[in-house]
């Protein structure tokens, strides 16, 4: 049994759509839960899916949909949406419409402000985890990044170009909320796609971006395989290697103290770098011509 | 003509110069550009219809308060319903004395309000739903109702709710008109976008879409119809109007906003001419119907016995004999009653000075009135929300050296009445107190001060009165502020 952390820490992960935000964070509570860690990890995304390894099954009751069954969030009691997951881990999420209509930043912002009035932020609480989707599209899904909320942001990201691209441009929302508040980059959670030198390259941008890769996850399938079975690997095969890697990082993340101001990296640093590590080829023949001329600078 | 000068135009220069000389250099540099001494020439320009400075007192509204508070709240036999949170619906309600006949709750809303009261769960949700089921409720409740006018609160526009699928929707489902104005008040410089949108719906969704037969199979058009738009109706000034039409043998097939039975204004494509009084809210309406139907337009003004005259005259240019010598005769036999209306007052009047900042395009309305027929003086005037075109209709109707102002900053305007001291202010609600209390006679010229109306004939004579009772009863003379009392017993 770990001893109680000091103060509460709150965490965010961030990173391009399906790039496995969800299933990382998930095991990696799993992982911290199973050390003995007070966690609860805050779904915000619309989809409602970021609890369902945790609890063994979709939430139903997520904060915006039973606030509009209910009338208004004003109406719902805490325990309401509260679950309790595998390793006692606390599970909530935001809910929101449908793709196409209404405003799901809007429902991020509604559900964590009826989280933080309601006390779900108890004492015991050693972690939370904020598992947001996508890019920070909008202010609501900068939420979790404001001041007194998350304070360590982890990028979940591969050695592929447009994961790349999204994490610098997470790098550069934390920069903006990280001059006002205490929002730090804690590192690149490179989840791989077994592209070729995955791991030197998002070193260097971590190095760039001033932070450091804090795990590298090789790809398994077994992941895959409990996922089918609505488990984290931790729970599912807990000898397993991958299951040691996930601990891995959690161990790492316990321990990070490396949390910094980002520095993100322009267009075409980004691409240097992508050319260095041969993801892309500088001069590359039969390059198409901008379409428009107001497009040549 | 002669050249008319009613303020010198340098000293006039200079009040401009040292009134924005206390702003940051960039405000300046801004304001100076809305600001202009007047050269009937129209040499002297202002800019206009560009959005206000920060930090800046101004008059102006919102794209929503243009759209239902000046146009669409208007309109009778539709039920106008707010699509957003509960504030913009409920203090636009009510706020204009709008006149109609008919029986409220089965074809005259125009006294109510209802609004879809948005709650945060539609932000996220969406509240397509809701609008949906507050329309059931609402034809349920008034099944006589023509349709209904849905008005967006800027929420709506912000999450992108589709008011206009719902609209297409619930019209399959119960017959009714309902028209979608996604008139969000982030949109727009003033509240002139939102006239801008009521006109293009009134088109797109209601004359475009429907037939006057399909309402009243026996009609048919007339050679004298006409569609008369863009009176002000504060107290019913339309109905004034229509009188005088009618005394003329015109037709009004079509109107707006005094009395606007909605269920007429498909016939607005087949009348002869399309007669607009505030060109700035309605003009565009008119515009389109010259376009898509080749119906010309004219813009009039009924404010004031000369350019009441002058506006039937040129009416009557667009059709026969008839109409022409109808007008005459109405002119003969009304000239008397104005020539004793201006006896009475033109000498209590002549030659004090006015200021005026009104709305978008009454100013100039107004200001004619107050000079060919009661010999005042218009030393300043300006727009909320006017467009380069309402000015360029001003400059030649004003005297050298007035102040023209566009969108005046409280401070500017606050200044220019200091240096000026007119003898009567007319402008808004937001004004009136501050000027009385620097004791100058003030008439409210948005809502005529609870009194009107103030078109055509008789419109005429309540106004020449009030402007009197202003000017002269003015008890402001009499009233000293205690601080100011005086020591001696």
């Amino acid at each position: 049994m770990p001893t109680k952390l000091e103060r509460m820490r709150q965490c965010a992960t961030y990173g391009k759509g399906g790039i496995g935000k969800s299933t990382t964070t998930q095991n990696t509570v799993a992982a911290l839960g199973e050390m003995g860690y007070h966690c609860m990890i805050v779904g915000c995304d619309p989809k409602a899916d970021s609890t369902r390894l945790i609890l063994h099954a979709k939430a139903q009751a997520t904060v915006m949909d039973l606030a509009r069954e209910a009338g208004s969030v004003e109406d719902l009691e805490l325990e309401d949406v509260l679950l309790t997951g595998v390793f006692g881990i606390k599970c909530v999420e935001s809910g929101g419409p449908e793709p196409g209509v209404g405003c799901a930043g809007r429902g991020v912002i509604t559900a964590i402000n009826f989280l933080e009035e309601e006390g779900a932020y108890t004492e015991d609480l050693d972690f939370v985890f904020y598992d947001v989707l996508g890019d920070v599209v909008c202010g609501g899904f900068a939420m979790p990044i404001r001041e007194g909320k998350a304070e360590e942001i982890y990028i979940v990201t591969s050695g592929e170009m447009m994961a790349m691209y999204a994490a610098n441009n997470i790098s550069k929302g934390i920069l903006k909320y990280a001059r006002t508040g205490g929002v730090r980059l804690g590192g690149l959670i490179c989840n791989s796609r077994k592209v070729d030198r995955e791991d030197e390259l998002i070193s260097a941008l971590a190095e760039k971006l001033g932070t450091q890769m804090i795990h590298f996850l090789p790809r398994d399938n077994i992941v895959q395989h409990a996922e089918l079975r609505r488990m984290t690997v931790i729970e599912y095969a807990p000898e397993s290697k991958q299951a040691n890697e996930y601990r891995t990082l959690a161990k790492k993340i316990v321990e990070n103290e490396k949390l910094v101001i980002p520095t993100p990296l322009t267009v075409d640093e980004l691409e240097e770098l992508l050319i260095e590590y041969g993801i892309m080829e500088a001069d590359v023949e039969g390059a198409a011509e901008p379409t428009d001329p107001k497009l040549k600078q | 003509m002669e050249k008319r000068q009613v303020l010198d135009p340098t000293f006039a220069a200079k009040l401009i110069e040292d009134t924005l000389s206390v702003y940051p250099e960039k405000t300046r540099k801004e304001r100076a550009k809305h600001l202009a001494v007047n050269d009937p020439s129209g040499k002297n320009k202002v800019i206009s219809n560009v959005k206000c400075r920060p930090g800046v007192i101004s008059s102006r509204g919102c794209t929503y308060a243009g759209c239902k508070g000046v146009l669409v709240g208007q309109i009778k036999g539709m039920i106008p319903i707010s699509h957003g949170p509960v504030g913009c619906g409920h203090y636009s309600w009510s706020t204009r004395r709008n006149y109609a006949t008919g029986k409220r709750g089965l074809n005259n809303f125009v006294t109510f309000h209802f609004t879809t009261f948005y709650q945060e769960r539609d932000v996220v949700y969406g509240g397509d739903k809701k609008l949906d089921k507050a329309l059931d409720e609402l034809f349920e409740l008034f099944p006589l109702a023509q349709g209904a006018s849905v008005l967006s609160e800027c929420p709506v526009g912000l999450i992108g709710d589709d008011i206009g699928s719902v609209a297409r929707k619930k019209e399959k489902e119960t017959g009714k008109w309902i028209v979608p104005y996604n008139c969000e008040g982030f949109r727009g410089v003033s509240q002139s976008l939102g006239h801008h949108i009521a006109n293009d719906m009134w088109r797109d969704w209601i004359v475009e879409r429907y037939e006057p037969k399909d309402l009243d199979p026996d009609w048919e058009p007339g050679p004298y119809d006409v569609v008369y738009i863009g009176d002000y109706n504060i107290g019913g000034d339309g109905w004034e109007v229509l009188k005088i039409f009618k005394a003329i043998g015109l037709n009004v097939v079509a109107r707006f906003p005094t009395d606007p039975n909605v269920w007429d204004w498909p016939k607005a494509k087949y009348a002869k001419l399309t007669i607009v009084h505030c060109a700035r809210s309605t003009q565009y309406f008119a515009k389109s119907m010259e376009k898509k139907y080749g119906i010309p337009y004219y813009e009039s003004n009924f404010i004031g016995a000369t350019d009441t005259f002058e506006s039937l005259r040129a009416i009557a240019e667009f059709f026969d004999d008839k109409i022409k010598e109808n007008v005459e005769k109405f002119i003969e036999k009304w000239t008397p009653f104005v020539e004793k209306v201006k006896e009475e007052y033109r000498p209590r009047l002549e030659g004090k000075k006015v200021m005026l900042y009104v709305g978008g395009l009454r100013p100039r309305h107004v200001a004619e009135a107050l000079e060919k027929d009661l010999g005042m003086v218009v030393i300043g005037t300006g727009y909320e929300f006017a467009h380069d075109d309402d000015y360029e209709k001003t400059y030649p109707k004003l005297g050298e050296g007035a102040l023209i102002y566009d969108d005046v900053t409280q401070y500017e305007l606050d200044r220019f009445v200091e240096a000026l001291k007119p003898d009567l202010i007319g402008s808004g609600v937001k004004e009136k107190y501050v000027f009385q209390k620097m004791g100058i006679p003030f008439r409210q010229m948005h809502s005529w001060d609870y009194s009107g109306p103030y078109h055509g004939i008789l419109g005429f004579l309540r106004l020449a009165r009030d402007m009197d009772m202003a000017v002269n009863g003015a008890p402001w003379k009499y009233v000293k502020a205690p601080w100011k009392k005086e020591t001696e017993v």
